[in-house]
């Protein structure tokens, strides 16, 4: 059932006023960060207040206003919306307290610009989770990409400086050739309402075309995915504030990316038509050669941020894979592995920033017996690292096992294999990490200050590990994550039994 | 009274400036606010007309002088484009006025008066390019305007002079050479009425004739508006020119010529003939290497002003493309960035003119620091350089997206491949303005004029920064509602067919 219901607007819109009020309270700092704590809240209980009727089947559409003389600027929920709105709300509400301790301890300058633009950044999400066209989702899509540029830039120095323009380079310019292929589809097509199971068809252009604009909106689409060798921005970005990097980095801007890549898979193109034009395998050996050179990669970087950021480039190349295989499984382990990459990473990047508020150091060699300093944070850090290597009852494996089965069903098992080797260089990079916190003594006694212990970045970091656990044990516990991609996969392959299964 | 309101748009601003010296002698600041208040009165009737002609579902109002009827007479005829460009130009010629007050604070009677005489005729010149209906009447009021354009460059102080003079030089090589064309299409037709020529064209749309005259009108209108490669004057022209007008001059001098190319291709000439298809295909030509140009040398310039100047080229060159594509998509395109493009750069030189105000000095390299010293400036930077690179959700990239679906519609690939090069090559200028605003060390600028205060500048400069902005940013959200409620009931007739 349709219904027309302004709540995605509202989603947006409260998170927008929450970044104007912020602006104007830059004199009380307590004020302005609970702006951005009550609106992170509010925005939350939107956006759940509306998963039961997208649980049920309903669909909330609201038009605010006309975009062009044709396209409406309109938001509609749908599961895979709902999947990455839902995420992208709740983990928003632990790392806001976090980004609150985090920048006093650190006491970072421009605090104010900080979270105004965190509050737009988050806008930005809630309209590429729900957008309803491919204009409207590019509105939003370059919208994050301004609104990410300050954070990147926040330490205002020379390197801050030389990151935000690799940023801005390779942004632009994958946004531009999104804007190309918009235009293109749609004056091939006539429309360009999102559809699950795709709205073009091989009728509409010759072959050629339809491959040309496929490779320019799935090339956009992985450079915020960071998909090799369009990569290059993510670990300079690493530059910016660690809350940011977790965030922005880690769940938001690199989930759009990943997230337009199945909006074009499932929603533009369809796996039908993919079949057909039979371009979706370089996707595929992109995504796999992805996933090993960055765990190598990630292997030598002695710089704990780098080394996460080299993961975050390895996992999100899974749920590309995931999608670019086209079979039902397979979607439906992507879109959960954008749920649990999401939590873990976010777990170890606030980890990592914890780390580096209370000791000032930033590289792992010297990461010499923490664990005795800080056992909690060392905990998390590890239940984390052994879900992204893919442990059972953790979240990690419930998606991985998705996207195996996905594979076998797709006919194609050597991805399987990959996706081991895969999960085996996860533990080789992650874990070090923690022999180091456990079971390394410092020799000179060099690292002996400790900065202040704050439980606004504690506490966070435990919720987003329990629910990690949670999801792994339970994965289709409130909000139901498991039963929205279950939705998800299944509306897109509706209708398309090309590979053998039902 | 409200019939009338098509020539009060041109004849308040033409007796107030006419009055103006006489009100500076008898005190100071009064011809000033005379012609403000006549520009208000101006826009204030623009906006009737444009009411009256969506009231009227697109319907021309033809407006009879003296009671002469055309093709005798003269008459103004107004159509829902040259309406809604009507209320854009009084609208910013209204703030440039109000802006222009803080310049000419010090000066005495007769500079006060001097200077607002030449605003006032500009916009008169302005108003009646767009207004009219008779080709002929159209060459006064582009000489109106050339002439006004001269002085207000004129005096914007040291090197000036030079400038306004090369200017002058090759404005009247364009202006005549508009009026040979005019008189080549007189002697073929025998007629000066727009709506009668374009009757009356049609057995010599094959004629050698006919092509010499549109050769000669593109060139003249080229000249006018800066078009690629006959740019020469501009440059120097925006950069000196008179810091409180330069937000008019280059917003809204290049338009007025635009607008009267798009009336004489689509509405006159139409473009369906041999003759206007390789013209289109020549202002196409022209129009991306302006683009491409434009934006390279204003990568080059170290002058916050040549910079935005070059970066003019490269804007009439969209709007050049947009005209040349000959579909209805292009056409919007090509509107739309008018309107666009006048205001965002319209904004972008009330900055400079509030720097220039403040410090006397525009280098690109010594802008650090202006967020804290003038907030309100670097939002409308912001603003407006977003809308220049075509970033969404400002006004500039919609006209950008009809540009789009026009080149894709007309199987133009090339521009579609221009237009995303051309975005870029702005995004790099512009971010560079950003970073230099917002993260350099603040730069040891001397106040001319110092300024304590939280705007940075004085009210009547800070109010048209702020309105300005905030146009940018609003008429991205509304420009659907104008193209599907102003521009899509006047469309040429070639589309409709």
């Amino acid at each position: 059932m349709t219904i027309v219901d302004a709540r995605p607007f509202l989603a947006v819109g409260v998170t927008l006023f929450a970044a104007i009020l912020i602006s104007f309270s830059r004199r009380w700092p307590n004020v302005r960060e609970s702006w951005s704590a009550i609106a992170s809240v509010i925005k939350f209980g939107i956006i759940l207040s509306m998963l039961p009727g997208v649980l049920a089947g309903d669909v909330y559409t609201y038009t605010l206003c006309q975009l062009t003389d044709t396209v409406g600027f309109t938001l509609r929920t749908d599961p895979a919306g709902m999947i990455f709105a839902v995420l992208a709300s709740m983990l928003w509400v632990p790392m806001n307290f976090y980004s609150i301790g985090y920048m006093r301890c650190n006491q970072e300058r421009e605090q104010t610009g900080y979270f105004a633009a965190f509050a737009l950044c988050m806008s930005a999400v809630m309209g590429i989770a729900m957008a309803e066209n491919l204009l409207t989702f590019f509105v939003f899509y370059e919208l994050l990409t301004l609104a990410s540029y300050p954070l990147v830039l926040h330490k205002r120095n020379q390197d801050a400086l030389s990151a935000s323009r690799k940023y801005l380079i390779y942004t632009l310019i994958s946004g531009q050739l999104f804007l190309v292929g918009i235009v293109a589809v749609y004056c091939i097509a006539g429309t360009m309402s999102f559809t699950p199971g795709g709205f073009l068809n091989s009728g509409m252009a010759p072959r050629w075309v339809l491959q040309a604009i496929f490779v320019l909106m799935i090339l956009a689409g992985s450079v915020k995915a960071a998909v090799m060798p369009l990569h290059g921005w993510l670990p300079a970005a690493m530059i910016a504030p660690t809350p940011v990097s977790a965030l922005l980095h880690a769940v938001a801007v690199v989930k759009t990316g990943v997230f337009s890549v199945l909006r074009i898979i499932g929603f533009v193109f369809g796996p039908q038509l993919l079949a057909e034009i039979n371009i979706i395998d370089f996707v595929s050996w992109a995504a796999a050669g992805t996933m090993l050179v960055s765990s190598l990669i990630a292997i030598r970087q002695d710089h704990l941020k780098r080394r996460l950021a080299f993961s975050t480039i390895g996992q999100l190349s899974y749920i590309v894979l995931g999608a670019s295989l086209l079979s039902p499984l397979a979607i439906k382990g992507a879109y959960m592995h954008l749920v649990a990459h999401a939590v873990m990473k976010i777990t170890l990047f606030m980890c990592a920033g914890l780390i580096i508020a209370r000791t000032h150091r930033n590289n792992i060699s010297e990461l010499y017996g923490i664990g005795k300093k800080l056992p909690v944070t060392m905990a998390c850090f590890t239940i984390a690292s052994l879900g992204i290597a893919g442990m059972p009852f953790i979240v990690g494996f419930v998606s991985k096992w998705n996207l195996a089965l996905g594979a076998l069903q797709a006919g194609k098992p050597i991805y399987v294999l990959v996706w081991v080797a895969s999960a085996i260089l996860a533990a080789a990079y992650l874990l070090p990490v923690c022999q180091m916190a456990y079971f390394r003594d410092d020799p000179e006694e060099k690292f002996r200050k400790y900065g202040a212990h704050s439980n606004a970045m504690l506490i966070p970091i435990c919720i987003t590990t329990i629910i990690a656990i949670l999801l792994g044990v339970v994965p289709n516990i409130y909000p139901h994550f498991y039963e929205l991609s279950d939705m998800a996969a299944k509306t897109i392959c509706a209708g398309w039994t090309a590979g053998g299964w039902q | 009274m409200s019939q009338h309101a098509p020539i009060f748009i041109v004849l308040l601003p033409l007796t107030a400036a006419l009055l103006c010296m006489l009100f500076s002698r008898i005190s100071r600041n009064l011809g000033a606010y005379l012609i403000i208040a006549s520009i208000a009165g101006a826009l204030a009737s623009a906006v009737t007309v444009l009411n009256q002609v969506i009231a009227a579902g697109g319907k021309a109002i033809h407006y009879t002088m003296g009671g002469w009827m055309p093709p005798i007479g003269i008459e103004f005829v107004l159509d829902p484009l040259n309406s809604v460009l009507l209320v854009l130009i009084t609208f910013i010629s209204l703030l440039v006025s109000f802006y222009g007050l803080p310049f000419v604070k010090d000066e005495d009677w007769l500079h006060v008066g001097g200077y607002y005489t030449l605003f006032g005729l500009l916009t008169v010149g302005l108003c009646g390019m767009i207004a009219t209906g008779d080709v002929f009447n159209l060459y006064v009021y582009l000489e109106i305007m050339s002439l006004s354009g001269y002085g207000l460059i004129a005096l914007g102080g040291k090197k000036s002079m030079l400038a306004a003079f090369r200017y002058l030089l090759i404005g009247t090589i364009g202006a005549s050479l508009y009026l040979l064309g005019v008189g080549y299409l007189y002697a073929m037709t025998g007629t000066l009425n727009m709506a009668d020529l374009a009757a009356l064209i049609g057995p010599h749309l094959h004629s050698p004739l006919f092509a010499m005259a549109v050769g000669c009108l593109i060139i003249g209108f080229g000249i006018k508006m800066a078009l690629f490669p006959l740019h020469g004057w501009q440059p120097d022209a925006y950069t000196f020119s008179h810091p409180g007008a330069a937000a008019f001059i280059a917003g809204c001098m290049s338009k007025a010529p635009a607008y009267a190319m798009i009336r004489f291709v689509y509405y006159i000439f139409q473009v369906n003939n041999p003759v206007m298809r390789s013209a289109l295909d020549i202002i196409g030509i022209l129009g991306v290497g302006g683009m491409l140009i434009g934006s390279f040398m204003a990568l080059a310039m170290r002058d916050f002003r040549r910079m935005l100047a070059y970066s003019s080229v490269a804007q009439i060159g969209y709007i050049a493309m947009g005209i040349s594509m000959g579909n209805m998509y292009g056409f919007i395109g090509a509107v739309l960035h008018m309107i666009n493009h006048a205001l965002m750069k319209s904004g972008l030189f009330l900055v400079i003119g509030g720097i220039v105000y403040r410090f006397g000095v525009v280098n690109l390299y010594r802008l650090g620091g202006m967020n804290k010293k003038l907030t309100i400036s670097t939002i409308t930077v912001v603003l407006c350089a977003l809308s220049m690179i075509g970033l969404p959700p400002t006004a500039g990239f919609f006209s950008k997206w009809y540009l789009m679906m026009g080149a894709w519609t007309s199987q133009n690939y090339f521009y579609m491949v221009v237009l995303v090069i051309s975005s870029l090559l702005n995004a790099i200028y512009f971010f560079r303005i950003i970073e230099q605003m917002f993260v350099q060390r603040e730069a040891s600028l001397p106040d001319v004029h110092p300024h304590e205060g939280k705007l940075g500048l004085p009210v009547p400069m800070a109010i048209p920064l702020a309105v300005i902005g905030l146009t940018v940013l609003f008429l991205g959200w509304y420009s659907a509602d104008i193209i599907n409620g102003i521009i899509k009931l006047g469309l040429p007739e070639v589309f409709l067919r």
